[in-house]
Order: C-alpha cells, then structure tokens, then sequence
C-alpha cells in the first residue's frame, strides 16, 4: 500500500507585519434626518390611541419619516458626508465603509458598496446585521480595523427606513420607530480614543424583536403579512434595563475609567423610559450629560447612537474629547458598548 | 423564609408605591394592577424585578400576564417561596 505523502510547509515565506495604529478615534461626526416631521397625532388612529398614551410609554412626541423615493443609501450618504467633512477629511482617504442595517431591503447585494460608489471610492464595503447594536458593533470593528492596519479612515453608517417593516396597526410598534442616519469617521489616534467593547448575544430570545415572516414564508403563501418587525415590549424593557445596566458597567471597567469621568452617557435610543430606568439602576453623576434624542427622532435602531451624538455635540450639550458611554441593544438579541472620545 | 400573605401584601404595597407612587392602602388584593390601580406594562416590569429581588423569587416574563390582580401576584409570591 502506498503510504501517504508527508507535507512539510516550505518555510521561504514570512507575512509582513501590517503597519496599524497605536489608538484609534472618532474623527467625525454626522447626520441624517428625513424632512418629514410626523407627531403622534399621525399615528394614533390607526392604533386607537392618543399622544398622552404614546408620551407616557416612550417619551416619544415626534419622528421623521423618509420619503417614499429616500432610500438608505441616500440617507447615509448625506449623514457621512457631514461625518467626513467634520473629520477634515477628503471623501478619497476613506478606505472602508461598515453600513450597519435591517432595513436595507434586499438580501443581497450589501448597501455599502452602493455608497462607496456615491462617494467615488472602490474601498472594502460590507455591511453588518446586528439591529440597534449595529453601530457600536461597527465601530468595534472599524477602531480594530485601524489599530490592526488593514485600513486607515473607516467610515461607519448607522442607517434605518423602519418605516418600510412597521405596521402601522401594531400598537406594540407602530408609535417607537423612525427614519434616520448616522455616520462615525474611525481613524489613526496616538492614544486610546476608543475602549474596549463589551459584547455579546442571547439568542435563546431571538424571537424577542423579530421580522415576522421569512422572505422563503413571503414567497407564493397566501395569507403571509408583509415581514414587519414584532415586539415583545415588556420582555425587551426586562432585558434592556436589568441586563443592559450590568453592560454598561462592565463597558467602564474593560475602558478603565469610573462613572465620574464621563461627559455623557448615549444609550440607544430605544424608549425614554427604558433609559430613565437604565440611569437609576447606573446611578450616573448628576453632571453627566444624557442623551434623550428619542423624543423627537424616535427609535431609530442603528442610527440612534450617531445621531444622537451628532445632535448633543452640535447643540454644544457635551465637549469635543469629552468621554462617552454608548451602549447598543436590540433584536438578536444582541449588544454591545464601549467608551469613546468624542471627537 | 415563606412568608404570610400579609407581610407580602405589604412588601408589594411598599414596591407598587416606589414606582408609582400610589397610596400603599390603595394596593389590596383584588385590585386589578391595569384596570384598578391604571399601571402600564413597564411599570408592571419595574414592580415584577423588585418583587424578585424582595422576595427572593423569580417571576418569568411570561407568567407576568397572568398577575392580573394584586393577590394574583401575593399567591404566586407565596407559593415560589413554598
């Protein structure tokens, strides 16, 4: 019997080292909202309702629905226009777009080569699933991506048109969601922009936040509802506050500073109350700055967290190199947290 | 430890107050938590995990549909401490 050929690496070549960054940081920035301002006194028919009902259960009073024509690619690119443009950047020395989303409405391609293309830029562009942890997903990647040398300026997109998989008759839903981008420029930093991310996945309750239908149950079934996106609100604000606190927490530790470091707290903006009841469970200093963008944009899922940053630094709320705590929860169920440098 | 009935009553009027800042002599056990006392499903949530923790019990999320009134939730208490 023949015996087999025993192989033995060659052992000429050596791989390189790639040439990464000893920090990261946020350099920029941006966001999007849709023109179309949409108080509750729009949505409560429909869930025989009423804006006292939907103030007190979320805090929400308003959103901004995208038009019909608005895609996400045309969101993000005005959010990371303003995100590169606040970096001092040229759109050209972007060298890898992350778009993070659910509500990109084809299975395939990925939303992020289209925007690359918007941009004139033939760089890495993927996207990533991960709901209203998207982006902080993204940035965990995209500050790694830098430090480890495979790209030099990421641009990271928190993107949702939410209003494509609500139902408008689900009182559990229809009054949380919006439409909006955000975008992060992640770049080249001489110190530690950007801590360590806390994450992780519990998808014994995937079923928590979910798309109702699979595409594969849309397909030639009658009587199968467009694919909206279902909640199960108590659960979600069960595991927000008692399980996402704990996160957070463990998000200062991995980033070795104390609550009274920081300048702000920016959770995902997932509903008011979740977030009042997550800073009593923190126990936060009175003086940090904490963002409630929801009652005006409204859930956004991965856009939240940009978009409420964009929105504490240009109302001058919090300081450029303040330290903030983000932290992104959502359908999977999934999380993730760390604390930045704002830029 | 179980403990009575009462003293669970009065552990749960205490936690109810807390987060609503009802009257405790308002949280008897036929009151219905929704429709008696007006608590939405997330203060319900907030009373539930502070329940658990006073009690030493654990309430599951699905169970919590079934607390409809006060003294639902006093016998449920009373018998995870069995």
């Amino acid at each position: 019997m023949k015996r087999p050929r025993i192989f033995s690496p060659k052992g000429t070549g050596k791989i390189k080292r790639a040439t990464g960054s000893p920090g990261s940081r946020i350099l920029g920035v941006g966001g999007y909202r849709p023109e179309r301002v949409v108080p509750n006194s729009e949505i409560v028919e429909a869930i025989q309702s009423s804006d006292a009902w939907i103030q007190e259960r979320s805090g929400i009073v308003e959103r901004r629905f995208a038009r019909p024509d608005e895609t996400v690619v045309d969101m993000s690119y005005a959010a990371a226009k303003d995100a590169i443009a606040m970096a001092g950047l040229d759109q050209s020395e972007i060298d890898a777009i992350i778009m993070a989303t659910v509500t990109h409405p084809y299975q395939t391609p990925a939303a992020a080569p289209l925007l690359a293309d918007r941009l004139d830029l033939r760089c890495a562009a993927f996207d990533i699933s991960a709901a209203c942890a998207g982006y902080c997903h993204a940035v965990s990647l995209a500050s790694d991506m830098v430090r480890g040398g495979s790209a030099t300026n990421v641009l990271v997109v928190g993107v949702e048109k939410l209003t494509d998989f609500t139902d408008f008759t689900d009182r559990s839903t229809a009054f949380i969601f919006g439409d909006g981008a955000g975008a992060a420029v992640i770049g080249r930093s001489d110190h530690t922009g950007i801590g360590a991310t806390v994450w992780g996945s519990e998808g014994d309750s995937w079923s928590t936040i979910q798309q109702r239908e699979s595409w594969v149950e849309l397909r030639g079934r009658e009587g199968v509802a467009w694919p909206a996106i279902k909640m199960e609100g108590h659960k979600v604000f069960r595991w927000a506050v008692w399980g996402m606190a704990p996160v957070a927490q463990r998000a200062m530790e991995a980033a070795g500073v104390k609550p009274s470091d920081l300048d702000a707290f920016i959770p995902h903006q997932a509903n008011m109350r979740i977030i009042d009841a997550m800073l009593k469970q923190l126990k936060l200093p009175k003086d940090i700055v904490v963002a409630r963008d929801i009652a005006t944009t409204a859930n956004t899922s991965a856009a939240s967290i940009p978009l409420a940053t964009e929105r504490l630094l240009r109302e001058g709320l919090v300081p450029h190199g303040g330290l903030a705590l983000q932290i992104g929860f959502g359908a999977g169920l999934v999380y993730a947290a760390q604390v930045v440098e704002l830029p | 430890m179980a403990q009575t009935e009462q003293e669970i009553l009065e552990g749960l009027a205490n936690i109810v107050n807390e987060e609503t800042g009802l009257d405790v002599g308002d949280v008897q056990m036929d009151k219905s938590f929704t429709d008696d006392l007006d608590i939405d499903s997330l203060s319900m949530m907030t009373i539930v995990v502070n329940a658990e923790e006073a009690f030493g019990v654990r309430i599951p999320d699905d169970e919590v549909k079934n607390l409809t009134t006060v003294g639902d939730a006093v016998r449920f208490i009373q018998n995870a401490q069995g």
